[in-house]
């Protein structure tokens, strides 16, 4: 991999549920590391709880990590503004995400107002520069948000994130909520911009279908830790870890054979209370290959050569996947 | 599916009009579908948001918001009709013959009721049982969704419960008098990855153990793919294409169904995903001619003069289109 731009070491998070003071802590992130390389796109994929959203707020800044550190270009980013500019996210809800009394022009000028980039006739310039970069006519600058239809809302909410011209966009489930045809859309956008920009992509999401499309790298996560990490055809196409192999089991894909053969195989349980993490393996209540020795110690993600790294004593081998 | 086709129709309607009133402008919601629904089978609606499919399916319940005008040629129900029907009959209905899983569990459920107290209540208003013996029946009802320790949990609020479980209980509720015909509205769309195939695994399976047949409501090509034996393909307000689930999946006719699935990302091949350009369409401003036309990429001259009929050929398959990408009437 080439020199990465953005990395991430040993971060963990810890939250309390049910009240600061005397809520259980929990830890919603716990000792995850990742890097991304320019023009690179990492996925983060996993369920509800499974920390993804966190790990994606900590590496723009929005919530402060328990441990570990985020590293640009090598150096520890902390409080320092114009390192933090280099990060920007785009949010799931592009309905939520974006201001309704303010008109585009001011919610895309945002950014450049934090940062001091462009006052007056240049900012207004650099907005409608950045309208037509995400495929949105100039004109929509003087518009509300809610005048636009839910991809066009996200289009602009890429917009804004990329006025601070960052290196790295983290996007935390940034399709989830549109439509079918309109996701598409969004997608090929982040793919166009990012080899246009030269950007890496950190991208959160839940459908394993639209991360094969948008990435390079892929890291599952289960109940805050990473389990699997590797090329995505390999995490997704030839799985390791018996998550992955039930996550990609339970992916619905349009193809009526293939989803017919995926009936009645799909995992067991919910994901357990990230309060109560069982001990040993997170996965092994649910998991059709745990032993003894997942009840005890915890497994580490454990790069292995030609293939991807995983946290499990039990890899599934390329053999047993076939004619699954 | 062969040993369905002489099976009797359970549902069937014919011409039916949704029209809602708004400040705007009458909003034409569904316009002219016509479905039916065999004993035992799963058809699935399927469609983009706006595209008419839940509310199409509201109206057969008769719970759509009150400033709705419905009309229909024919709405025929388990040898009901359902035009004729007086309100008091219809509502006897619901529940006992067709039956309707939400969405949303949360919403759906009462939140301050437990959900013995809520199954039990189905019980008692509809059967007329005692007490205990409708709770009796709600234990082994839980056990029917596979939620375990059913006769512990029975006591539990909602908020107790996972939202993979929650959607259970709705289906439990929706199953309890054993319909003829259970909708189910995007009753997956909420859940994680694994749950989601966990819950349409368990539709599946009751569906067999009670002779149901299922209309399955719902946006996802792979839902639709896994579950549905046969489909309709709804676009702003119309049944746009349908047939069996196989052959549309292999050779779809309607350009908008082709392009749906050229949209959708797979696991097992990378290929640049094409979107279908533009946005669905505003029902208050439907374009001329077909509704699809402005984003067809193959569309010709008829496309923005003439409104293109569903035309039925063999195999049960139809579709609304001038220039289809499959000639099927004739062959």
């Amino acid at each position: 991999m080439a020199e990465p731009i953005l990395a991430a070491r040993g971060l963990s998070k810890t939250f309390r549920a049910g009240g600061a003071l005397f809520g259980k802590p929990f830890h919603a992130v716990k000792d995850v590391s990742l890097a991304v390389a320019p023009g690179e796109t990492l996925s983060v994929v996993g369920e509800s709880g499974c920390g993804k959203s966190t790990l994606a707020r900590m590496l723009v800044g929005l919530e402060t990590p328990d441990e570990g550190e985020i590293l640009f270009r090598g150096a520890p980013i902390r409080r320092d503004k114009a390192l933090r500019r280099q990060v920007q996210m785009v949010f799931q809800d592009p309905y939520l995400s974006l201001n309704p009394r303010r008109t585009v022009l001011d919610i895309i000028a945002e950014p450049l107002d934090v940062h001091g980039l462009a006052k007056g006739a240049a900012r207004r310039q650099r907005v409608e520069e950045l309208l037509d970069s995400v495929g949105l006519d100039p004109a929509a600058a003087t518009r509300f948000p809610h005048e636009f239809s839910g991809g066009q809302r996200q289009r602009i909410g890429i917009a804004r994130a990329l006025a601070a011209e960052p290196s790295v966009l983290v996007c935390d489930e940034p399709v989830s909520a549109l439509d079918v045809s309109v996701q598409a859309q969004v997608v090929n956008l982040l793919i166009d911009l990012q080899k246009r920009l030269e950007i890496a992509i950190i991208f959160i999401a839940h459908d394993l279908a639209v991360v094969r499309a948008i990435s390079s790298r892929v890291m599952v996560m289960y109940l805050g830790r990473a389990v699997e990490m590797g090329a995505a055809d390999q995490v997704l196409v030839t799985p390791s870890h018996p998550y992955t192999v039930a996550l990609r089991g339970s992916a619905l894909e349009p193809d009526p054979a293939r989803a017919r053969l995926a009936r009645g195989t799909a995992a067991r349980g919910e994901p357990p209370n990230p309060v109560d993490p069982p001990p040993g393996c997170r996965f092994n209540p649910r998991c059709p290959r745990a032993t003894d020795i997942c009840r005890g110690e915890e497994p580490l993600l454990t790069p292995r050569p030609g293939t991807t790294a995983v946290a499990c004593y039990h890899p599934v081998g390329r053999e047993q996947l076939v004619g699954a | 599916m062969a040993e369905q086709a002489d099976q009797p129709s359970v549902l069937s309607v014919s011409g039916l009009d949704v029209t809602f009133r708004t400040l705007r402008g009458e909003v034409k919601a569904v316009s002219d579908v016509s479905f039916t629904l065999k004993r035992g089978e799963v058809l699935a609606l399927v469609g983009e948001s706006g595209s008419g499919k839940s509310v199409s399916t509201r109206a057969v319940m008769g719970i759509v918001r009150g400033n709705a005008s419905i009309s229909a040629k024919r709405m025929q129900l388990a040898g009901h009709d359902l035009l004729t029907l007086d309100e008091d009959a219809k509502r006897k209905l619901r529940g006992r013959v067709i039956s309707l899983v939400f969405q949303d569990a949360l919403s759906a459920l009462n939140p301050v009721l437990s959900i013995g107290d809520q199954l039990g209540e189905l019980y008692r208003t509809h059967l007329g049982i005692s007490k205990k013996e409708a709770r009796e029946r709600s234990i082994e009802l839980l056990r029917a969704v596979r939620i375990a320790s059913a006769d512990r949990r029975i006591d539990d609020f909602p908020h107790q419960f996972s939202g993979g479980m929650r959607q259970r209980i709705l289906i439990a509720l929706a199953i309890a008098l054993k319909p003829e015909v259970l909708i189910a509205d995007e009753p997956t769309t909420a859940l994680d990855v694994t749950v989601q195939a966990q819950i349409l695994d368990l539709l599946d399976e009751l569906r067999e153990e009670l002779g149901m047949a299922m209309l399955l409501i719902t946006h996802d090509l792979g839902v639709v793919a896994r579950t549905a034996e046969r489909v309709a393909v709804m676009y702003a307000g119309r049944i746009v294409e349908t047939g069996a689930v196989d052959d549309i999946f292999r050779a779809p006719a309607h350009p908008y169904t082709a392009a749906l699935m050229a949209s959708a990302p797979r696991i097992e091949t990378v290929e640049k995903l094409e979107p279908i350009r533009g946005a669905p369409p505003s029902l208050i401003a439907l374009p001329p001619g077909c509704a699809f036309h402005p984003r067809c990429a193959r569309r010709g001259e008829l496309c923005d003069k003439v409104r293109p009929e569903l035309v039925a050929g063999p195999n049960g398959r139809s579709h609304a289109c001038h220039y289809p990408l499959v000639e099927i009437a004739h062959g």
